[in-house]
């Protein structure tokens, strides 16, 4: 916790911070100063450890051994504390060890040099839960920093991932080329389907939410459409099933057959990048911010408002749609009807978490990832539903959300979190 | 909006003509005489002469008077209403004054729907008093949800959560009715799982100023997980005694129910459409007619005024927002212990959105709100009523319908809204 966002030598705090007070603290001192500050990791942190509170306090409600075992609170006091703690503490240890690794298997790997392939598959399984999850976090969190809300990430996906699918079957040459194909494709299709809100909010002044919400709908639906007719339904299937993508189209896996972990981490990456350049650096993502903090300001300062409504959905769209080319070409191969599951709504509490900067999104969605993923083993084992995780995860963002809720709870002093621009209610 | 104004005991009533641009007048003639192309082609001359449809007007086992089924030609009917719909539909091109447009398009808009049912419905019979019913039906949740929709947006809350209170309501009423086997308490706690989802939205946006639509879907996000893992964990293992409740069965209101057409359809329902009513005819006069309602929106409009003249802002905003969550968790017992008694999982299925949808296109209107309402139940219960006519449309699409429909009427007729003015604001006492 202490190297992500503290620096141990007592130079001058930013400008941003709160004032520089006549005996500020110094050294280690400082260091505990800042551990009872309400600044970006420590609100995290212990959002996060609120979740993970109120998970256990949901575990111990609803497991009929832990109940049975508070009945017993006073003739076997001993059995409640240890029933509870175990059960507990096994879920939370499998949510552990399923999504980063079991330290033992890790230890036996590293002893004999063998057995790395089952060390490493849950981080594996991890990383590629957060790539398609970390895309989409990207396009929802550009939305936000242009004060644009696009909740159609599950219709994005399935638009993106469609589009991907259909490159991936119907042609067939070799990977270097099919590979970025199906990228644009992913991307194209998202886009389509961003900029149809896009266009409505530009010109008629449709709100966003509102119709990118409808449109989940409608592409849940036209999934269902196309699986269940030609081209997209398999060949000899009565189900709503996809034809699967030829070989040269599946992203390649990076350590070899056995970890499915593919480059769609890499793509992961670099749209990160791509996003925070636009943001930060590029005339384009200069006027997104303009337009998102004051529109009239923008129009006065000559940047056409209409046309930046439409590119920032129709970029945040194809960002989405890529998300559903990473999971399609990455690890699922073939369409499914309600494709994408939660992604699509996930991706929103990610770039919530994440506060909508790009290195935040990725972390987010890393933790997100690891929650599903290790939540999946949990339910494995321990049979406790993997909805443990969502709800662990809205947790986590009702806390982030709300800074001064953490700061009350935790006692925690000043407020030095910026929370940037978010959503700007139904006036369009 | 003065002081004198909030204190003064005679409100004024909101009256403000919808102020439809030129272009859009223009579009919606374009749009009436397209439809009207429509008409005459395909559901006109496409038919053969001699085709003939029934729109039956009084259900079989129905207690209303009974009235004949309309038995008319497709092809002849049709081609009148097309003529008809292309001279409302120039009308709107060529006319000058806006008043009226609204009507005009309505009028247009249902004969386009009457030749097109006809057309789906040639050789066959189409149960029109059946439709209806459905779709009040499927409008009452959305009712509900618009309402609550209004009333915190009244009063400068923006409620996105209505999705979840409806899934945490439609939960706890279901699992205390089915518990319990008593109806009432099953409703009064689906209520008030709404209403602490409310209470929860206004705590954290009204305190802490978080961002309320953040918020909002966090809610979402939050009770869909929760019910999600109670399902799971509490539903699966005892179906019996948790999740197979009793459920309220209609009311007949004497006389009323004889009403033909509407009569059964309205007036002899469970307590969720009586209560729908209720609500709205409340709602409406205390918004517009009565102290209460003034000083709510006044809230929601000038925040800082408000306080001017000793309204505690934040104490209506809060009030407001966990009613709002009361009406919203009713509508989501109307789910369960209001149709089917049974809960499944994720089973408002973007229903609380639609609501939000309705509330816009209703301008935060109570009455408004229903109409939507109404339009979605009916683009429901069409969808319904044309795969079982057999009508040579792929289902999938059909399904579609209502979302569609809702995309073309936020965008084509609604257009840029004007919102409570400090809809969403925080607002800190001064």
């Amino acid at each position: 916790m202490s190297d992500t966002g503290f620096t141990v030598p007592a130079a001058a705090p930013p400008a941003s911070t709160s004032p520089v007070k006549a005996n500020a603290p110094r050294g280690w001192s400082r260091f505990f100063h800042w551990m009872v500050e309400a600044n970006v990791v420590m609100v995290t942190a212990l959002a996060i450890f609120s979740g993970l509170f109120v998970g256990a306090v949901l575990i111990i409600a609803t497991q009929a051994n832990v109940l049975h075992a508070w009945s017993l609170l006073f003739s076997h006091p001993g059995t409640t504390v240890s029933v509870t703690f175990f059960t507990v503490g096994d879920a939370y240890r499998d949510l552990f060890t399923g999504s980063l690794g079991d330290p033992f298997v890790i230890g036996h790997a590293i002893a004999t040099g063998h057995g790395w392939g089952q060390a490493l598959t849950p981080l594996s399984e991890t990383l590629l839960y957060a790539s398609p999850l970390c895309v989409a976090g990207l396009a929802v969190g550009l939305g936000f920093r242009t004060g644009m809300f696009n909740i159609g990430g599950q219709g994005q996906l399935i638009a993106g991932a469609m589009a991907a699918s259909y490159v991936g079957f119907e042609i067939d040459p070799p990977a270097i080329i099919h590979v970025p194909l199906c990228i644009l494709a992913g991307f194209a299709g998202g886009a389509v389907a961003g900029f149809i809100p896009g266009f409505l909010k530009a010109r008629t002044g449709a709100h966003e939410v509102i119709v990118t919400i409808m449109l989940n709908y409608v592409f849940l639906n036209l999934l269902v459409l196309a699986l269940t007719t030609q081209p997209f339904q398999q060949p000899h299937q009565a189900n709503a099933v996809g034809r699967t993508i030829f070989g040269s189209a599946e992203l390649p896996h990076i350590f070899g057959q056995n970890l499915r972990v593919n480059v769609g981490v890499f793509i992961a990456i670099a749209c990160a990048l791509g996003v925070s350049w636009l943001l930060r650096r590029g005339t384009l993502g200069f006027g997104f911010r303009v337009v998102g903090a004051n529109q009239d300001a923008a129009k006065v300062a000559g940047i056409n408002v209409r046309r930046a409504t439409i590119l920032v959905l129709v970029i945040s769209g194809g960002l989405a749609g890529l998300a559903g080319m990473i999971s399609l070409c990455g690890s699922d191969y073939f369409l499914s009807a309600g494709y994408g599951g939660t992604v699509g709504f996930d991706c929103i509490t990610v770039a919530l978490l994440g506060r909508n900067r790009p290195i935040g999104i990725v972390l987010g969605s890393l933790l997100f990832a690891a929650l599903n993923v290790g939540g999946r083993y949990m339910q494995a084992s321990t049979g406790i539903p993997l909805d443990l995780a969502s709800v662990i995860q809205a947790i986590i963002v009702f806390f982030v959300a709300t800074p001064g809720l953490v700061n009350e709870v935790y006692r925690l002093r000043g407020m030095n979190v910026g929370q940037g621009l978010l959503t700007r209610g139904w006036a369009a | 909006m003065t002081a004198v104004a909030i204190l003064g005991g005679k409100p004024a009533v909101a009256s403000e003509a919808r102020i439809v641009s030129a272009g859009r007048r223009r579009g919606m003639g374009i749009f009436l005489v397209l439809a009207s192309v429509l008409m005459l082609l395909t559901f006109g001359l496409g038919v053969s002469a001699g085709a003939e449809t029934t729109f039956r007007l009084t259900s079989p086992f129905s207690t209303a008077w009974y009235l004949a089924p309309l038995h008319f030609p497709v092809r002849e009917t049709s081609v009148v209403m097309a003529v008809v719909c292309a001279a409302l539909g120039l009308l709107l091109i060529v006319r000058r004054r806006t008043r009226g447009t609204f009507v005009i398009f309505s009028l247009g808009v249902v004969l386009f729907l009457w030749s097109f049912l006809a057309w789906a419905a040639r050789n066959n019979l189409l149960d029109l008093a059946g439709m209806i019913g459905a779709t009040l039906i499927s409008a009452i949740p959305i009712i509900f949800g618009s309402m609550s929709g209004v009333m915190c947006e009244r009063s400068g809350v923006i409620n996105v959560a209505i999705e979840g209170q409806f899934l945490m309501g439609a939960f706890i009423a279901e699992i205390i009715a089915s518990a319990s086997g008593d109806l009432w308490l099953g409703l009064a706690c689906g209520a008030l799982a709404g209403g602490l989802l409310g209470g929860l939205l206004a705590f954290l946006s009204l305190r802490y100023s978080a961002d309320q639509i953040i918020v909002g879907i966090v809610i979402n996000a939050f009770a869909l997980g929760l019910t999600n893992y109670l399902t799971d964990t509490l539903l699966v293992p005892y179906q019996n005694t948790l999740n197979s409740g009793p459920t309220f069965s209609p009311i007949a209101i004497p006389l009323l129910d004889k009403i033909p057409i509407i009569g059964p359809d309205v007036f002899d329902q469970n307590i969720f459409v009586y209560l729908a009513i209720v609500l709205l005819v409340v709602l409406t006069t205390g918004l517009f007619r009565t102290r209460w309602g003034l000083r709510l929106r006044a809230v929601g409009e000038h925040p800082e005024a408000a306080e001017t003249v000793g309204i505690h802002v934040l104490t209506v905003r809060y009030r407001n927002v966990i009613w709002g969550g009361v009406i919203a968790g009713i509508g989501g017992a109307a789910f369960t212990i209001g149709s089917t008694g049974e809960f499944s999982s994720d089973m408002t299925a973007g229903l609380g959105f639609v609501a939000l949808a309705a509330m816009i296109f209703g301008r935060w209107r109570p009455y408004g709100g229903l109409l939507a309402a109404l339009l979605f139940g009916f683009a429901n219960s069409l969808q319904a009523t044309l795969s079982v006519l057999n009508v040579p449309i792929n289902p999938n699409i059909l399904v579609m319908a209502p979302y569609l429909i809702t995309i073309a009427v936020v965008s084509g007729l609604v257009g840029r809204v004007r919102p409570p003015a400090n809809d969403g604001k925080p607002y800190r006492p001064q």
